[in-house]
Order: structure tokens, then sequence, then C-alpha cells
């Protein structure tokens, strides 16, 4: 039983970042109609706006301290970070809170990138086949990887949560279940920040009158064109939306996940499947088949498990993926007529 | 199933050959004119003509056709360490075990089509990879790949029935009495396929490939795949099962993959799975777009191209750009070199990337469409003057 509960817990930190990036993907097949290769990357971005969030806010003042000496008789450098020069205590909480409140940052920097692409690149897409979609994308992904990897290098960088969540939370003795259930609080925090974004998302769509135009753009783009509402804006402000969600689910992961510039193309990957999974075109399936996946992962390397079938725990999300086509055409939950072109 | 192929096609092939067959001389103005290269361009030129059968003809867009390649590799090196370092059995058995690979995941992911049929390939190929790095490690050798060793001693083969270890057997070699000295080099019944000879028995094959392509790309077959593309449903109104053709044309583009994993491991007999990787279907699929998908010449052009700046590119690095920024006052020459830096050596994927964007931007029927319509408006214009020549008002 702990055991189930451990794995559980285990696969739902990774749900939530397959669900959000699905929900972003989802999001811009529904609306524009476009299959976006470069959504990992854009999860990607994120996680390096809370990487470069952090190099700068941690920029250091170096002072040559003549008093004091180090082993080479020079004087010692002593170097503080800036804002806490200026801000003292409070700098000092800036810096070890630096990833979450990097999400400050990341919003507006997704949001103006993702506008920017959606204006720039794939507006030109939208009557093209999907194969082109699929091959400007991935070139795209390519190329955001590409530069990430010139200014920040190969190696993954370790990003760390604030103190107060660095720790495990013994699950188990809360809901009595013995001290064996331990999780680290960070991705509890991640988990709960996921399912904050997700509702945030859904209530976006279904209580305003914006979210109500769009999704009757989803239905049927040409009435509501036809209704003299401008979906095309709109549609573009969902692309900056799906942007900041992909940016903020990976400005989160990097405690968890240190950031590397390939980041993007593994999740990417993964989370093609889980939209694919979930149906293509339906958010509900998408955030499910997140949730559903991570799980399956996680139970999948569990020792038992793998003991059993040997190598499943490589392969459990894909083998789901085939299973589910080939049963289900549509997915869990997909709508007819989305992709069967 | 073949048609007849007309003259244009027999020309073709013909200049095809010649130009395959002179390239060392051809390329050597551009600097390409060494074994190695020559090689790469030969394999992932048939790897593209293959997978152009698929995508061209079918507009079935695999995303996991490296998974052929690197099982055709796998199946090589295995036919090198157990039986013979002779190429012919190791390339026909690799063809064959591609080509049922491909029948395996044909037959399941081509059930669904558009998106759907290339994440399903694009799962398969991922299991494969995933596969290969881990439980298979008995059979892949894992990262560190599959290699090639040295003989073992006659007296203790016994012990060593099919297992990976750090001799091999190669009963036939063994029972010929073939002397080996150090690690042995693929051959072609005594000659070697490393440098030149190499080149030229992939190149031979390069152009049946093409051949091939050619006259399924013409046949009644080839039609039907054709018709596939342009509207499946109506050709399933009229009757056609389409699943068998599209089936078919899967495999066959299997067994290319599989002939181009073989032809990596006769020229270097080393098989490692990070060959069978996503990124590295992409690079196919960029091939084929590049030159052209559909058209017969584009996807060697493509590959050509693609596997000739990777090498070009990735060789550069900033002590060149210096030279060659030289004549610039010095702040210039760094601001340059930093610039420029960015897409060569390391930052060649950047290159690449860029590349991919511009040409499905801007030519998305790829080059050739590009040289056609070049061609087309030359031909325009030339037939226009001559007709304002020719009448008289």
């Amino acid at each position: 039983m702990d055991a189930i509960v451990l794995q559980i817990l285990n696969g739902l930190d990774k749900g939530g970042a397959y669900a959000l990036i699905a929900l972003g993907l989802t999001l811009t097949f529904g609306t524009l109609g476009v299959v976006n290769f470069a959504h990992g990357a854009l999860f990607m971005l994120g996680a390096f706006c809370a990487v470069s969030f952090n190099k700068l806010i941690s920029l250091e003042q170096v002072i040559l301290d003549a008093t004091q000496k180090t082993a080479w008789g020079t004087a010692l450098e002593v170097r503080t970070p800036y804002v806490e020069v200026w801000l003292g205590d409070v700098g000092t909480a800036l810096l070890n809170y630096s990833v979450p409140l990097s999400i400050l940052f990341t919003i507006p920097v997704m949001l103006i990138f993702g506008v920017i692409m959606e204006r720039g690149l794939i507006k030109h897409f939208y009557n093209r086949p999907h194969a082109d979609q699929i091959l400007v994308t991935f070139g795209l992904a390519i190329v955001l990887q590409e530069i990430i990897k010139h200014y920040f290098g190969a190696n993954p960088i370790p990003q760390v949560a604030p103190d107060i969540v660095a720790g495990s939370a013994n699950i188990g003795l809360w809901i009595g279940l013995g001290d064996s259930v331990v999780y680290p609080w960070w991705r509890l925090v991640y988990f709960a920040f996921s399912a904050i974004v997700i509702f945030g998302v859904f209530a976006f769509l279904q209580f305003t009158t914006f979210g109500m135009v769009v999704r009757a753009g989803m239905r049927d783009r040409e009435m509501v064109s036809l209704l003299g509402i401008n979906i095309e804006r709109r549609f573009t402000i969902i692309f900056g939306l799906a942007a900041i969600v992909a940016g903020m689910a990976g400005a989160m992961y990097t405690p968890i996940l240190p950031p590397d510039y390939h980041m993007g193309m593994d999740f990417l990957v993964l989370s093609f499947v889980v939209v694919v999974v979930g149906g293509m075109g339906s958010l509900g399936g998408a955030v499910a088949a997140g949730f559903l996946l991570g799980v399956l992962q996680s139970f999948a390397s569990m020792n038992e498990i793998k003991s059993i079938i040997p190598g499943i725990d490589q392969i459990i999300i894909y083998l789901v993926a085939v299973v589910i086509l080939l049963t289900l055409p549509r997915g869990l939950m997909g709508r007819k007529g989305v992709m069967e072109d | 199933m073949f048609g007849t192929s007309s003259r244009a096609d027999w020309l073709l092939l013909i200049a095809f050959s010649a130009f395959v067959l002179a390239a060392p001389v051809i390329l050597k103005p551009f600097g390409a004119a060494y074994p190695d290269l020559l090689q790469k361009f030969a394999i992932y030129g048939i790897f593209a003509i293959g997978f152009n059968i698929l995508f061209g003809l079918t507009g079935y867009l695999s995303f996991g056709h490296a998974a052929f390649l690197g099982v055709g590799s796998y199946a090589s090196v295995w036919m090198f360490k157990l039986f013979t370092m002779n190429v012919i059995p190791a390339v026909l058995f690799s063809i064959v075990i591609a080509g049922l690979f491909a029948l395996m995941i044909g037959f399941v992911s081509l059930r669904r089509s558009g998106i759907y049929f290339s994440i399903l390939t694009l799962a398969f190929a991922q299991m494969s990879y995933n596969l290969a790095y881990s439980v298979l490690t008995p059979i892949t050798n894992g990262e560190t790949g599959l290699q090639v060793r040295q003989l073992v001693p006659a007296d203790r083969a016994a012990d060593y029935v099919f297992v990976l270890r750090d001799e091999d057997l190669r009963w036939v070699d063994q029972a010929l009495g073939v002397v080996e000295e150090g690690i042995p080099i693929t051959n072609l019944f005594g000659m070697k396929m490393s440098g030149y000879p190499g080149f030229y028995f992939c190149a031979v094959l390069l152009i049946i490939c093409f051949f091939i392509a050619m006259r399924i790309s013409r046949s009644n077959f080839g039609m039907v795949l054709k018709a596939i593309k342009s509207n499946q449903n109506r050709l399933s109104y009229t009757g056609v099962n389409t699943r068998p053709y599209l089936l078919t044309a899967f495999v066959i583009s299997g067994m290319y993959a599989g002939l181009a994993g073989a032809l990596l491991a006769v020229t270097d007999p080393l098989a490692g799975a990070e060959r069978m990787q996503w990124t590295a279907s992409g690079e196919v699929v960029l091939m084929t777009i590049l030159g052209g998908a559909g058209t017969l010449l584009g996807p060697v052009l493509g590959a050509g191209i693609i596997k000739y700046f990777e090498n070009i590119f990735s060789s550069i690095n900033d002590t060149v750009l210096e030279n060659v920024f030289s004549f610039l006052p010095t702040t210039l020459q760094d601001m340059s070199v930093a610039v420029t830096g960015m897409f060569v050596g390391e930052g060649w994927h950047l290159t690449l990337g860029l590349m991919f964007m511009i040409i499905v931007i801007f030519l998305p029927g790829g080059l050739m469409q590009g040289l056609t319509h070049l061609l087309g408006s030359f031909k325009r214009k030339f037939s226009n003057t001559a007709a304002s020549t020719d009448s008289p008002g």
C-alpha cells in the first residue's frame, strides 16, 4: 500500500509537467489548427528564464578587502550579490526564492515570445499541410535549442528550491500510512502549482467572455468570424497563453530536473504522445492523459514490476500510446473531426 | 508491376550513374572528394530515397525511420561477428531483418493516418531506442555500441556460442581458414571495403536503389501510392484497399533504411543506438524535404547537401574564422568571429535548423521544385522571345 501511494505521488509531478505542456499543445491545435513541434522548446525556454533570472539577481559585487588575506597573501575578494548589498535581508530572501519568483519574469518573456512567434511564423502556416507545420516548428525547435546551448553551454544547470521547501514531506503520517511515505516538498509544490494553472486555464476559458469566444472559435472558426469577431487576434493571445503555460511549467520544473538545452525535445516527444492519448483537441483529455501517463511511468519504474517485465519503464508510455491509438482511434476523449484528414 | 520507362528516364539514370561513379572527380573542387564523406553521401542517399518512397509518394510522414537504420546496422555487425567479414551476407541479412521489422511496425502503425501515424512510428522508434540502451544490451552492447572484435582462437571457440564477448567467432571465416591481423576489416571476396572500394560498393548500390525507386515511381504500384497521397478517401470509394499498398511501400522503405544501416556498418563496423534516436529520423525527413519530396533526384540531393554542410561547417573552428576575418580591425574581427562562430563547429545544428525553416517557408517543394521553376521560367522566356521573333505581328 505504501509503495503504491508513493508511486502515485512520484508520478504526479512528472504528470503535472506533461499535463501542462500537453494543455498548451492542445490549445494550439484546437484554436490555430497548428501542430507545434516547438512547444517543447518553449518549455525549455521557460526553464532557462528561471536560470537567467537567477543569474541576473545573483550578480555579485566584488570588493577587495585589504584587511583580510587569502592563503596566497593577496587581498581577499569579498563577493556579495548586489541585491543583498542594496536590500539586505530582503535581498537574501529574493535569492532564496529565485525559482518561484522567476515566474514573474517568465510570464512577460514567454508572452512576448509567443506572440512574436505566432505573428511572425505560425500565422503563415495556417493553411499549409500539417507536415509543413511539423517541419517548420521542428526547425524552430532546433534553432532555439542551439541558441540556448550556445549561451548556456551543454551541461545541465541545477537550480535550488527555496529553503522552506527543501526537505521532504512526511505524507505517510498525514494519511496514516506510517513514515515510509516521504515526498520532497518541492514536488508537492509543483503538483499544486500545475493543478492551479490547469484550473486557471479552464476557468479562463469557461467563465470569461474571451474564453467563450475562443471556445466558439474552436468549434467553428468561420461562423465566429462571420459574426464580426476578430477571432485571429484572440487566437494569437491564446498562443501566447500556451507559451506562458509551457514556460511556467519549465521554470518551476528546474529544481526537479536541472535544465539543459535538449530537455524540451525530450519532453516534447512525450507530450505529443500525451496529447494523442488524451485525444486531439480535448483539453480535459490532455490533462487526464498527462497525469495518467506520469503515474503509469512511475509505476513501471518500480523494481517489482521491472523484475517481471524487464525494460518496461523505458517503453511504458509509448506502449500505452500504441494500445490506446489502436483501440480508441480518437484517444481517451478526442472530439470527432479533429486532425483526421 | 514495373511499367515501361520512357527514354527520359533512361537518360536520367545514365546521367545519375555517371555522376555518382565520377563523384570523386566531380566533387574534388568542393573539397568533398575523400572516401569517408563520399560513402556518407551514398549511404544517406539510399536512406533518403527509401524514405521518399513512403513519404514522397504516399504522404505518410514517418518519424521513426531511423529505427530501421539502426536495426540494419546491428544485423550487419552480428553477421560480421558470427559468420564472415564478407559484406554480401551482412547486407542481405540486414535488408531482410529491417524488412521484417518494418512489416511488424507498419502493420500496426498503418491502421492510422495523418499525425497519428507519425506519432505511432515515433513511439515505436523511441521504444526500440530505449530498449537498445537498456534491456537489449546483450544484443546491442548498450552505450558502448556493438563492435567487431578479434577472432577467438579455435580451441576456445566452443565456449562462445552467440554470446557478446571481447572476441568474435566468424565461423565461416574460420572454416575457410582466413588469416586476420589485428581488428578485421570488412571485405567483398577479399577486396577491403574501406576507402574508395567501399565508396564504389555503396555507389553501385545507390544506383541500383535509384533505379528501383524510379521503376516503382513509374509503375502502376507507384501510381496507386501517388493516388493515396492526393486523395485516399476517393481511392477507397472506388474499391481499392489501400492498406496492402501502403504496407508494401512501408516495408520497401524500411528495407532501404536497413540497407543504409548495413552500409554504415560495412564502412565502419560499429553500431550504436544513437542511430535510432528520433533526431536521426528527423534528419532523413529533412534531407527528403530539402531536396524535394516526391521527386526522384531530390532526396539524394538533399542527403548530399546536408552531409556536405555538416562536414564542412562542423570542421570550422574559431582559429579558421579568425584567419578568414583577419583583414578586419580587431574589434570587428572579434565580433564577426563571435557571430559566425555560432553557426559553425559545435553550432552547426543551428545552421541546419535555420536551413530547415527557410526551405519549408520559402520552398516547400524543396530544391528540386526550385530548380524546376527556374528551368521553367528560363524555358518560357526563351520560347517567348523565340515566338516574338518568329511571328512578325
